[in-house]
């Protein structure tokens, strides 16, 4: 085990690196920009009316604190690092006074049960169809699938969910467009809340997956493709080995390998689809919950979601990099 | 090269298709040039016509005609992906070519931060940034900001070409006649990365287009500069779709899905073409 044992303290030494340069974008942008955020929040709020020369003196004292502009650089950096590592983002703004971090709980499980779902169903569907395609490559309705997919494939997300809303939300009108589950339902685990919450992430999970399968797919194709001509399959085809296992053991499991990585690879990118789709469905995710906040001008929640955004997305990677030697034994080998 | 977009012509279905939607793309951009109304001006034309003899694409409720709106806006976008396609090549090229060929530390350390560039959930950093710079933010800006973010997983493609040209028996004669490691890259390698850094140009202008419409749509960028997102944004803004005024969003839609579908059928047949065995079964000349 010591192979997989070096090969899991790289994979996690990348992980801290991630998060590191992730976060410090995060400090840079923030503060290193010509605009002053204090400011720009005092006058948004005094702008509605008189606000006392005191009352704005301590607004002024409360954001600096809040958004950590106290003391010299070297202070706000570390201060900055402490709020980030225990998960404090302080309380929002747009929500006041509940803390950023209970909302951002809030709305975790949703987005998490969402790409998840959406992730594995696009994964696994695109590239079964896609070894199929690589391998039946005659076949009519498997090519049909190719081309459509070549369409699909290149389209942002919101451009998609956008037209699966105006079909299914103003021409014929059969799904709900805009929320997680019904108003009127009361949240728990009880049938009728489960089944409200399914019906909701019809489109959203729809649109997603429309988008996902397609990669998958033509990359399997192509891996496919590539692999039927390689001298061992063509032995075992002579060799009489049966078609299942042929496509199973010989094809399959040997172009699953870049396949998992290019997964760990995308998940950014997934990631950034969902915050669109969850907004324009209203889906109470994270992404609905980032976009809001943007509007709102809530500095702890942008932030907030943003960091967690990045753990979150690189720890998801991590655990798919764990996992990977078990596709592909090469690797203990290779360390 | 005139050779290479010939025979693509000739036996390439999916290039083809390609080069006619971009073609058609392209000519609605250059027709900008020769817009009646400045692109910022609104009420110029009676609003919520629907498209006729007169406007053939419309008008929207701010009065503008949606085809030379559009063209301008297509105009404005293409060039933005351009640019930020443009700007992060030149980082890919110089960090997946040096980290190729020197190997090493270097390799390490380089190719550490490009796969944190890859893993990073882009969107949100972008966001983060129009949250902070508000009006300050402008389209020249967002681009180099993008290209910025934007060049990692290309440039992990041409460091895997550049490994093995690094292995070439060329590259050993050209470190013997004395080339500097900046002539090498430049003059031996560069040639042979070229194809793909062509295809991932196409495909670079895809993802910052992309990010550029939904950034747009919701509102974050710079809404005054006509762009295909922008104005998806601003029939948002006056309901479009719920009022009846299908056209305003559609045709921006249906012009910016052949933009992506066209750059990328053109990146797909040239990736075919660069890679010989695709090549040589679409010839039939390859097994199966």
């Amino acid at each position: 085990m010591p192979a997989y044992f070096n090969f899991a303290i790289k994979r996690l030494w990348q992980f801290v690196l991630v998060v590191f340069i992730g976060i410090n974008i995060a400090y840079v942008i923030t503060h290193v920009t010509p605009i002053d955020p204090v400011e720009q929040s005092i006058s948004a709020v005094t702008s509605f009316g008189n606000t006392s020369p005191e009352a704005i003196a301590d607004m002024r004292r409360s954001l600096q604190e809040l958004y950590g502009l106290k003391g010299d650089w070297i202070e706000q950096y570390i201060s900055f690092w402490r709020r980030i590592l225990q998960a404090d983002f302080g309380p929002s703004l747009s929500a006041f006074p509940a803390p950023v971090t209970s909302l951002i709980a809030r709305a975790l499980p949703w987005t998490f049960g969402l790409l998840a779902f959406t992730t594995l169903v696009s994964w696994s569907v695109g590239n079964l169809l896609g070894a199929l395609a690589g391998y039946y490559r005659n076949n009519r309705s498997l090519k049909f699938f190719g081309v459509l997919a070549m369409a699909l494939h290149p389209v942002p997300y919101y451009i998609v969910a956008l037209s699966l809303m105006i079909v299914f939300g103003f021409i014929w009108p059969v799904l709900p467009i805009t929320g997680g589950s019904a108003m009127d339902v009361q949240q728990g685990w009880n049938w009728q809340f489960v089944a409200s919450v399914f019906h909701h992430s019809v489109l959203p999970a729809l649109s997603l997956i429309m988008i996902g399968i397609g990669s998958w797919f033509l990359g399997m194709r192509s891996l496919v493709s590539n692999i039927i001509t390689e001298d061992y399959v063509v032995y075992a085809e002579i060799g009489g080995v049966a078609q299942s296992r042929m496509m199973g053991s010989y094809i399959i499991r040997n172009a699953l390998a870049p396949q998992v990585t290019g997964l760990a690879m995308s998940l950014g990118g997934i990631f950034n689809g969902a915050v669109i789709t969850e907004k324009i469905f209203g889906y109470p995710g994270l992404g609905s919950l980032l976009v809001d906040g943007v509007y709102a001008g809530d500095y702890g929640l942008v932030l907030g979601v943003t960091s967690i955004a990045i753990i979150g997305v690189s720890l998801s990677v991590l655990v798919i990099d764990l996992i990977y030697p078990l596709i592909d034994p090469r690797v203990q080998v290779a360390s | 090269m005139k050779r290479i977009i010939f025979d693509l012509l000739k036996y390439n279905n999916e290039f083809r298709i390609g080069v006619f939607l971009i073609l058609i793309v392209v000519t609605m951009a250059g027709l900008s040039f020769f817009s009646p109304y400045p692109p910022n001006d609104v009420f110029v034309v009676p609003p919520d016509a629907p498209p006729s003899a007169d406007y053939w694409l419309g008008t929207t409720s701010r009065g503008q005609d949606v085809f030379w709106q559009l063209s301008i806006a297509i105009r404005n976008t293409l060039a933005f992906g351009l640019l930020v396609a443009l700007l992060s090549r030149v980082i890919s090229i110089v960090v997946g070519l040096s980290s190729g060929y020197l190997g090493g530390w270097v390799d390490r350390v380089l190719m550490a931060i490009n796969d944190t560039f890859i893993v990073i959930p882009l969107f949100p950093i972008l966001i983060l940034f129009y949250f902070v710079l508000r009006d300050s933010m402008s389209t020249i800006l967002l681009a180099l900001i993008m290209s910025s973010l934007g060049w990692a997983y290309d440039s992990r493609l041409i460091r895997s070409v550049a490994m093995s040209l690094k292995t070439r028996e060329f590259t050993g004669t050209s470190v013997f006649s004395g080339m500097t490691i900046f002539e090498i890259l430049r003059r031996e390698h560069l040639p042979y990365v070229l194809p793909i850094i062509f295809s991932t140009t196409l495909n670079n202008m895809n993802w910052s287009i992309g990010l550029e419409v939904t950034l747009a749509v919701l509102g974050f960028m710079d809404i005054n500069t006509p762009t295909i997102g922008g104005m998806i944004y601003w029939a948002n803004q006056h309901t479009a779709i719920v009022a009846g005024i299908w056209w305003w969003v559609t045709f921006p839609v249906i012009t910016v899905v052949a933009t992506f579908v066209g750059l990328y059928l053109i990146a797909v047949s040239i990736n075919e073409y660069i890679d010989p065995r695709s090549r040589l079964s679409r010839m039939g000349g390859g097994q199966s």
